[in-house]
């Protein structure tokens, strides 16, 4: 069967505004995605070095903004949902299916190591700037915070400050 | 009045909506298509702005959400949570996240929606954005001074920038329209498409209809504090308003007597609540009122809420406003606590009655004016109302 096509992206922009207002007048906080990566990291870290994170200061202070355990956190609970979500999506849509995609003049191996330093970068920078393009750009955008519009223009800007020199990844 | 977190929705069933919310997240950035990285980072090379369009719209009916709900009384903006501003950290982690975007094609979010449909390039972000985080942590005393630097609190970009909520909104829904115009205009060049990119078919008249209401309603939904504060300074309509009133006997018998349905509310500035206060009085500023918890107490059933102030019309100004937005029992004291302070207080028993009346109201008030000054000492006011609730955690 033939993959169906996206949605018109209006009206996905639409939905997930509205979404993002359920969400903020339900729960007080918007979306998100690294903070869940940071509760898994801080969990994994507190499970296999436990010594380790108790005399470190970035666990401490995890600790102390977060009570509980890690893992018993908003932002794992909505990122499992956002999993479950496009599971479900690319089931409908008929987009199931295991695949390393790249540009046309890049090659396998430049992709996964393109992946895995980008997510690299994309993970620390997201801890540095206190969120990821949901958790700080668009929820910031949705409440106008100052803090979330500033990482929103960083974020596009650096991206098209760095495109020429990666062009070859992707065109 | 929202966030309906803690004391609607309980902590363990926010889970549940959690994962809810995060479903229907996940659904829409997989049918919007940003499970692919080469949808994704078309963005930066001209060919599928379909990212921005999204991104935009969202955020643009997000805010414009947030700003009517504020105006209709349904959220407390002041318990929700506002990204705090950290200058240096938000720009310089702004940067290497967008480095990352056009290296490694996703971003956290979107990087699961494609994990989840099986792309292998997207499992490996992953990963990568675990080292990332991994290498923070560990490094964390290395970069605390950048992280921790030009803390602006909890600020919102309009009074950043020193303009009107309403103006802003404007602006960058404008900014945004013409943006979705311009990025049409490049990604038909990029992709050699000739048709133009906006034509007048219903589908784009209805899109730009949308769009231009969205616009103009920003400077409709002001907020409702300015609107408000705006109706109260028509001296006309305020004297004129229909409010329950109580004269300055009746509240100084009900003073005495240690009436429980008798709420008072003290609407002074602090310093001079602090000097001296009536018995069992709350204070309260003009904010408190639109505030979720310290209104709660207005709510109380079988109250007599008394709205208290120096001179009546300040009471009939701050009575009207809770009246707008709903606390229907307000009632104002008669002539305020100035005649509250002369007519009791320092009430002059030489006054010489000529009817009966009189010389009943003025023998209650030479008792009264010795009686109330004892309770004013003895008893402790409640001091200012309570906030408990704190603006909720958030953020990733």
């Amino acid at each position: 069967m033939e993959e169906k096509k996206y949605m018109n992206p209006y009206l996905a922009g639409v939905l997930l505004g509205l979404l993002l207002i359920a969400t903020i007048y339900i729960t007080g906080r918007g979306l998100g995605a690294s903070g869940a990566v940071k509760s898994f990291t801080v969990g994994i870290m507190e499970t296999v070095a436990p010594e380790h994170t108790n005399n470190e200061i970035f666990y401490k202070e995890y600790s102390g903004d977060h009570a509980g355990s890690p893992l018993m956190n908003w932002l794992v609970f909505e990122v499992v949902g956002v999993f479950i979500g496009a599971f479900l999506s690319g089931l409908i849509s008929n987009r199931l299916n295991l695949k390393l995609e790249y540009g046309p003049r890049s090659k396998p191996n430049i992709r996964i190591v393109g992946a895995l330093f980008g997510g690299l970068l994309f993970g620390f920078g997201a801890q540095l700037g206190r969120g990821c393009t949901s958790g700080s750009a668009l929820s910031g955008m949705a409440v106008l915070s100052t803090g979330g519009l500033i990482t929103m223009m960083a974020i596009f800007g650096g991206a098209y400050l760095f495109a020429y020199f990666f062009r070859k990844f992707w065109i | 009045m929202g966030p309906l977190v803690p004391d609607v929705v309980g902590n363990e069933l926010n889970f549940i909506v959690a994962l809810i919310i995060g479903i229907f997240f996940g659904v829409i950035l997989e049918q919007a298509g940003f499970s692919t990285s080469k949808k994704l980072v078309g963005l930066f090379y001209g060919y599928d702005f379909t990212v921005l369009r999204v991104f935009f719209t969202a955020g643009i009916v997000a805010m414009i959400g947030v700003i009517a709900l504020e105006h209709f009384g349904l959220l407390d903006i002041n318990l929700t949570y506002i990204n705090p501003t950290f200058l240096w950290s938000a720009l310089i982690g702004g940067l290497i996240m967008g480095l990352g975007f056009v290296v490694g094609g996703f971003c956290p979010g979107t990087s699961i929606c494609a994990a989840a449909i099986g792309k292998i390039d997207a499992m490996i972000f992953i990963v990568g954005s675990f080292i990332g985080v991994l290498i923070f942590a560990e490094g964390y005393p290395l970069f605390e001074g950048l992280y921790k630097a030009e803390n602006w609190g909890n600020i919102r970009v309009f009074d950043s920038l020193g303009m009107q909520q309403t103006v802003f909104a404007f602006i960058l829904t404008a900014f945004s329209l013409f943006a979705f115009w311009m990025v049409s205009i490049i990604e038909n060049k990029v992709n050699g498409i000739k048709k133009p990119a906006f034509r007048f078919t219903p589908y784009y008249v209805t899109i730009g209809a949308i769009g231009f209401i969205l616009s103009l309603s920003a400077f409709v939904l002001t907020e409702r504090k300015d609107s408000l504060q705006n109706l109260v300074s028509d001296k006309e309509f305020v004297n004129n308003y229909d409010l329950k009133t109580m004269t300055v006997d009746e509240f100084a018998y009900r003073i005495i007597k240690g009436d429980n349905k008798l709420q008072i509310i003290d609407f002074r500035p602090l310093e001079e609540y602090k000097k001296q206060s009536l018995p069992g009085s709350t204070a309260f500023t003009f904010d408190n009122l639109f505030e979720k918890e310290p209104s709660k107490i207005l709510r109380i059933r079988h109250k007599t809420n008394v709205f208290v102030a120096n001179n009546e019309y300040e009471e009939r100004q701050f009575a009207i406003i809770a009246n707008r937005l709903g606390f229907s029992n307000a009632t104002i004291l008669k002539g305020g606590l100035d005649s509250f302070n002369k007519e009791i207080l320092e009430f002059d028993i030489s006054s010489v009655a000529t009817t009966k009346q009189e010389s009943d109201t003025y023998r209650f008030r030479g008792k009264a004016s010795s009686i109330i000054p004892v309770l004013i000492k003895e008893n402790k006011s409640a001091g200012p109302v309570k906030k408990t609730q704190k603006r909720v955690v958030g953020g990733c």
